[in-house]
């Protein structure tokens, strides 16, 4: 297995697409992220993950149902999430859906937790924002019993009682799902990855590698100090976003417009200046290669490496080509210079024993 | 000891930047020795609005906000525009970071096109401050353009000025200059989930 792993993962959203201000059906772009999930595989990535939202202009509301569908379609590559909303879903159905999921996919399954930044998400599943934190750490400490605990008597503040509960299916071979936790800003989240030895995973798109290199490197400091291993050894994962064209300026000219467009970028920092201060890599696949190895100065040996390629109203047909430039000319030459970095000791990407050959 | 000013006028001289000049020399005068930190917030002008939509500062919007955050006291001044603070000012002000400012002791000034403004100060920016918890200092600054001539009124100003210099000085040398804060410190997780 890969000592790190590159893949993809989206958002969901849609958009118009600026040259034809034309926006997908929901079904059109659903259809597309199943496709582009499967060109990963074929294009030799290693992961696919799929956000979940409650609100439009977000498809994915259901991610085990695609990632199911998605299984089923494919044969190699891991499904994860990006991220799985674990303060307003109830961790009963977390536990019973993904190791659904993990049966189904023989084992190609991990997933994300995150809280979500949308507002209204909350009070629509009956709970409050102000409890963001304290919904992520009481329910996934749930969450982590059910998988472990074949039995769970349970109480806590946010969830009516358990009494000798049992979540099924257990998960594949009693192994369950690996766990990342997403965060762009919260050193709590950091926290709870390091306690629990679980993945970190650094937005790291939109804002600035001095804000991400710190909050990593606050993840390791704090795995160690919890008695997982050396701070090199924790499991660190990363985002970022790719556009690519054989040409650089054709991709910056080809970007722009969606860029200028898009719900996050738009309105703020110029495009060469967005590039400059955040991990946003627009040009040629040997830029997005170079840009990717300084990742790797800047946060150290880490396992998990996703670049999100689609959304923002970008065409269909181009989101399959930045998926070829990353199999074909990004990957393979990150994949073999990330190994030659590689420290001693320092864990591979955690898979399910499943999947191992 | 620190000393942060942020001033907001827009033109260059500003009356508003030459009161606060007057509050930061009388503020120093009364501590006797003091770093100062002054922040013209129209340098920051893209940069507050690149921040509020892309959510993280630019590489020099950044150490001015760790200035004020970081400073013992804060002299802040802001020309009066449409009978409130400019919104320029209070872009700023937006973009901190929640409790930035909790117990930092403020030193509240402006600037107006006529006396009738002067209320702006007890109507505007001291409930703004209230919500960031800072201490404003009972006497505030209102300087209108009668208060820069004539045979009486300045020498008003200047009492003013002396007065709210002190009084920011007393308060800034009682608390001294905050402890720096680390958004990355460590979040023990017995204090997430009590018990674990």
């Amino acid at each position: 297995m890969p000592g790190t792993q590159f893949g993809i993962f989206s958002v969901g959203d849609i958009a118009p697409d600026p040259a034809t201000g034309r926006a997908p059906t929901e079904h059109e772009r659903l259809t597309r992220m199943v496709e582009t999930a499967v060109r990963a595989e074929e294009a030799g990535l290693d992961v696919f993950a799929t956000g979940e939202h409650h609100n439009p202009p977000f498809v994915p509301s259901s991610p085990t149902t695609l990632l199911g569908f998605v299984a089923a379609r494919t044969h190699r590559i891991v499904l994860s999430t990006s991220t799985t909303l674990i303060t307003t879903n109830d961790p009963v159905k977390i536990a019973e859906d993904y190791a659904m999921l993990q049966h189904l996919a023989e084992g190609r399954v991990d997933l994300m937790m995150g809280r979500g930044n949308t507002g209204p998400v909350y009070p629509w599943f009956g709970k409050d924002i102000r409890d963001g934190i304290p919904l992520a750490v009481e329910n996934y400490a749930l969450l982590r019993r059910l998988w472990r605990e074949d039995v769970v008597d349970w109480e806590g503040r946010f969830r009516t009682p358990l009494q000798g509960f049992t979540s099924t299916p257990r998960p594949l071979d009693g192994v369950p799902p690996f766990v990342w936790h997403g965060a762009i800003r919260s050193p709590e989240i950091a926290e709870q990855a390091a306690y629990y030895g679980d993945g970190f995973f650094a937005n790291n798109i939109f804002w600035p590698v001095d804000h991400t290199r710190r909050l990593i490197d606050l993840y390791r400091a704090r795995f160690e100090h919890h008695g997982h291993g050396p701070a090199a050894h924790a499991i660190v994962g990363l985002g970022g976003q790719v556009y690519m064209r054989r040409n650089s300026q054709d991709a910056k000219r080809e970007f722009e417009p969606y860029f200028r467009r898009s719900p996050i970028y738009g309105g703020g920092p110029s495009l060469a200046e967005t590039m400059r201060t955040t991990p946003l890599s627009v040009g040629s696949p040997q830029e997005v290669l170079d840009r990717t190895m300084r990742f790797h100065e800047d946060f150290g040996d880490y396992q998990r490496q996703l670049f999100n390629v689609d959304g923002m109203g970008l065409p269909p047909e181009a989101v399959l080509d930045q998926i070829d430039f990353l199999g074909e000319e990004v990957v393979p030459v990150l994949r073999k210079e990330f190994e030659s970095r590689r420290a001693p000791g320092v864990p591979d990407a955690p898979v399910h024993p499943a999947v191992r050959p | 000891m620190r000393l942060a000013v942020v001033t907001a006028g827009l033109r260059r001289p500003s009356s508003t930047r030459l009161l606060a000049d007057r509050l930061t020399e009388a503020t120093v005068a009364a501590l006797g020795t003091a770093t100062v930190e002054v922040i013209e917030v129209r340098d920051h002008a893209h940069d507050l609005v690149n921040h509020m939509v892309s959510g993280y500062p630019s590489d020099t919007l950044a150490p001015a906000i760790d200035a004020v955050a970081g400073a013992a006291g804060l002299i802040a001044v802001t020309p009066t525009v449409s009978a409130s603070y400019s919104a320029l000012f209070k872009a700023f002000f937006d973009v901190l970071e929640q409790d930035a400012l909790r117990g930092t002791p403020v030193l509240a000034a402006a600037t107006g096109g006529t006396a009738r403004h002067s209320l702006v100060l007890d109507h505007a920016v001291r409930p703004l401050f209230a919500y960031l918890h800072a201490e404003v200092v009972p006497t505030t600054v209102f300087a209108s353009p009668e208060d820069w001539g004539g045979a009486v009124a300045p020498s008003r100003l200047a009492d003013r000025v002396t007065r709210a210099a002190e009084e920011l000085a007393t308060r800034m040398t009682r608390r001294g200059d905050p402890p720096p804060r680390d958004p990355y410190a460590p979040v023990p997780f017995d204090t997430l989930l009590p018990g674990a």
